[in-house]
């Protein structure tokens, strides 16, 4: 609510015109939007396999694919969502535009290497389009052995490269920002001055760098199992495919936590400032988000019930999943401990952060129904699970990344969008996305499997319903597009700090110069420190 | 932060960061976030050995007989060498020798080179005697199916053990025209040191390989 920023002010966009300052740049800002701009490629993407699925299953017939293709259509759903989109979505676009802000610092600690990982998320990303194109892969996202080495005739190889290349880009951003957020803070600004997302960010980097390497090394096995008969997974030589298993999930299980990690932490800004408030039990808040990172490697059998693992170990990932809800319900508590008496506002953002709340918490309790032995046993691979996991992560997810989207756009470009659209989209997105899983739980518990293209007539209604919510969902996320877009040339200026909010990203300008801050900022006083500031502003 | 300024201009800072001091704290401590990935990523591997040396310790037993006991210990002394090579190398960088750094490097490179040329015979001599997994392997019974597992491990393993020595090798070129160029000196060898922390990282992998491969009957 300051000076507003005149256009021609010099700011990291405008420093400089041409595609090579583009494609070179070394600045953590240019390199998070060359992200957004290609996460939003494969979102799109995967978005459009979805929507071919829900249309598929409108009807008990398999009347627009035969089975062969349909695999290939939720194969390629799959791998585009989780690995181009769910997992760069938020540590690469909002992660690397703030996580130097936030500290005070110039750049990330390796500005080149941040530059080379979105080269090598694009040269991922070219090789899975290669077998799209190619005629697609048809394993599923998981690539399963000995089908995927053994039987599949698709392009296993070159999707599995490209996830093994794309894999690098989230190890180079996690090491970055782990080193970054070690040695680059700002004077004054300790641990436990950190914002939220930043503590966030630098547990889901954990993840990346001890995760990623196992489920690279798995997926390299695989491609030389196929290629050279190397045969560390084949039955018929004595190996065991569920050793497999074990290597993919001890990653991909994980990687579950840093598509929401990051995610819980943008939720925490958006409601410490649209509350107006410091977030209750910042220190538990910090410490269960490494908490998270920690037991989230303990949990992958949970994946396995129902393979050759024994009952022991099923009961010891059992007990040690309900462990990792803990954390994940200490912020949920907090969160909703911070509204109490805040002084709420209603603005897009925080719809997207009411909307991640709920939707978290039905996506956290139905893990723990799937947590269960015994449950488990009658929902596996039912779209029980692809209801659950949907709730989390793009009910989780997205609905933080496009909130924190929202909140930070007008730092990112200096413009304001239309706040009546935001509004109407963000409620759009939720009543659509709930049309869409809600029936799948019911169609789940009755027994409908995941990944089949036919099933009996009973079940039309419900997958009517949520072919129509995906409808109403794919207009939802259409509608921000459009206005985000129109806002850049014709968006109210925004100034400094539209939303009156803490931080340092909001103490220099919009958008900010390359260098970030004009004089190194010196920190004082803790995150979220607004009562403080209502008293300097009263 | 602290100190460092006498250094700040030095050619070698870079602009986002306040002193050399910084630089070189943050550059160290990203080598070691980037071994414990690389520890991960072998572990997997290792993940997959414990299992099947456990499941089948007779094949192991069996296979790891037709593994070069001689060949390995000698690759085994010319990795420790080149540890010391490398470590006299980052000594010469810190004191501002520039020959030192350069000889040192090269002797690095010269021994890693030996290694990976020990690695090609005896590579040579696997497919000769029909001991790559595939089509074509022959081994005796009963263990005909079950060695291939062996030999496959064998191969991901030394072979990314390898890949890493000619990554390694890279490096080293890289530090080598530093070195030439005078690029390093007593207040600024960070890359010579880092590059060292990797050679050292490739050189205990290696450690762990030999007895677990070579030495299995070997109590």
């Amino acid at each position: 609510m300051d000076t507003a920023t005149a256009p021609t002010q010099t700011n990291y966009i405008n420093v400089a015109h041409t595609a090579k300052s583009w494609l070179l740049t070394r600045d953590h800002k240019r390199i998070a939007l060359l992200y957004l701009i290609s996460v939003s490629v494969f979102f799109m993407i995967g978005g459009l396999f979805a929507l071919l699925i829900r249309l598929e299953l409108l009807t008990p017939a398999g009347d627009l694919f035969e089975a062969e293709t349909y695999n290939k259509v939720f194969t390629m759903h799959g791998v585009a969502m989780v690995f181009f989109f769910l997992i760069p979505a938020i540590p690469a676009t909002l992660g690397n535009f703030l996580v130097p802000l936030m500290i005070g610092a110039k750049d990330l600690a390796f500005p080149r290497i941040n530059l080379l990982s979105w080269y090598v998320y694009v040269l991922g990303g070219l090789f899975t389009l290669a077998a799209v194109i190619g005629g697609g892969v048809d394993t599923g996202w998981t690539f399963y052995t000995p089908y995927s080495t053994a039987a599949s005739n698709t392009h296993v190889i070159l999707t599995g490269l490209g996830v093994f290349i794309s894999g690098f880009s989230s190890i180079l951003t996690g090491f970055n920002f782990i080193v970054t957020i070690h040695k680059m803070r700002a004077p004054g600004m300790t641990w436990f001055r950190l914002p939220l997302f930043v503590w966030a960010s630098y547990a889901t980097s954990l993840i990346a760098i001890l995760g990623t390497p196992v489920v690279a090394i798995a997926i390299v096995l695989v491609a030389l199992e196929r290629t050279l008969h190397i045969g560390v997974f084949d039955p018929t030589l004595g190996g065991d495919p569920v050793l497999y298993q074990h290597l993919f999930w001890f990653y991909s299980h994980p990687a579950v936590y840093v598509m929401v990690l990051p995610a819980m932490g943008v939720i925490s800004e958006l409601i410490a400032a649209f509350t107006r408030k410091e977030i209750f039990g910042y220190k538990f808040v910090a410490f269960s988000s490494l908490a998270i990172a920690v037991i989230g490697f303990f949990v992958w059998g949970h994946h396995m019930y129902v393979s050759s693992q024994s009952a022991f170990a099923g009961l010891v990932f059992s007990f040690l999943t309900y462990l990792v809800a803990v954390p994940s319900a200490v912020k949920v508590f907090n969160w909703t401990a911070t509204l109490y008496r805040g002084s709420i506002s209603y603005q897009a953002p925080m719809l997207y952060a009411f909307g991640f709340l709920g939707l978290f918490l039905i996506g956290g309790l139905t893990g723990l129904f799937l947590g269960a032995l015994g449950l488990d046993v009658h929902v596996h691979d039912t779209y029980f699970v692809v209801a659950h996991f949907h709730y989390v992560m793009v009910g989780g997810t997205i609905m933080a990344y496009l909130g924190g989207l929202h909140y930070w756009w007008p730092k990112m470009t200096g413009r304001l969008y239309n706040e009546g659209w935001a509004k109407f989209a963000a409620l759009m997105i939720f009543v659509g996305f709930n049309l869409t899983f809600f029936p799948q739980f019911l169609l789940g518990y009755m027994g409908m499997p995941r990944r089949y293209h036919m099933y009996p007539e009973e079940w039309q209604v419900l997958n009517v319903l949520s072919t129509a919510g995906a409808t109403i969902l794919g207009v939802g996320y259409f509608i921000p597009t459009i206005y985000l877009l129109w806002s850049l040339k014709k968006g109210e200026v925004a100034g400094d700090n539209p939303w009156g909010a803490t931080g340092l990203e909001w103490q220099t300008q919009s958008p900010p110069v390359t260098e970030n801050f004009p004089v190194t900022p010196v920190v004082t006083e803790p995150a979220y420190a607004y009562a403080h500031q209502e008293k300097r502003f009263a | 932060m602290p100190n460092g300024h006498a250094a700040a201009h030095h050619e070698a800072l870079q602009h986002h960061f306040d002193s050399l001091q910084q630089q070189k704290d943050a550059s160290t401590f990203g080598m070691w976030v980037f071994l414990v990935t690389e520890v991960l990523f072998f572990g997997g591997l290792f993940m997959a050995y414990i299992l099947y040396r456990t499941w089948y310790p007779d094949v192991w037993l069996a296979a790891s007989h037709h593994l070069d006991v001689t060949l390995g210990a000698f690759n085994t002394a010319v990795l420790i060498l080149s540890s010391l090579t490398m470590a006299l190398a980052v000594h010469a960088a810190q004191t501002g020798n520039k020959n030192g750094t350069a000889l040192f490097l090269v002797l690095t490179m010269v021994l890693g080179v030996v290694f990976l040329g020990v690695k090609v015979v005896e590579y040579s001599d696997k497919f000769t005697h029909h001991l790559v997994p595939g089509p074509t392997f022959q081994f005796d019974a009963p263990y005909q199916r079950t060695a291939q597992i062996f030999f496959s491990i064998y191969f991901a393993m030394t072979g990314m053990h390898a890949l890493h020595m000619v990554i390694g090798e890279g490096i080293m070129l890289y530090l080598l025209v530093g070195a030439l160029k005078g690029r390093f000196s007593a207040a600024y060898y960070t890359p010579v040191e880092i590059g060292g922390l990797y050679w050292h990282f490739v050189d205990i992998i290696w450690i762990f390989l030999f007895p677990l491969l070579y030495l299995v009957g070997h109590h």
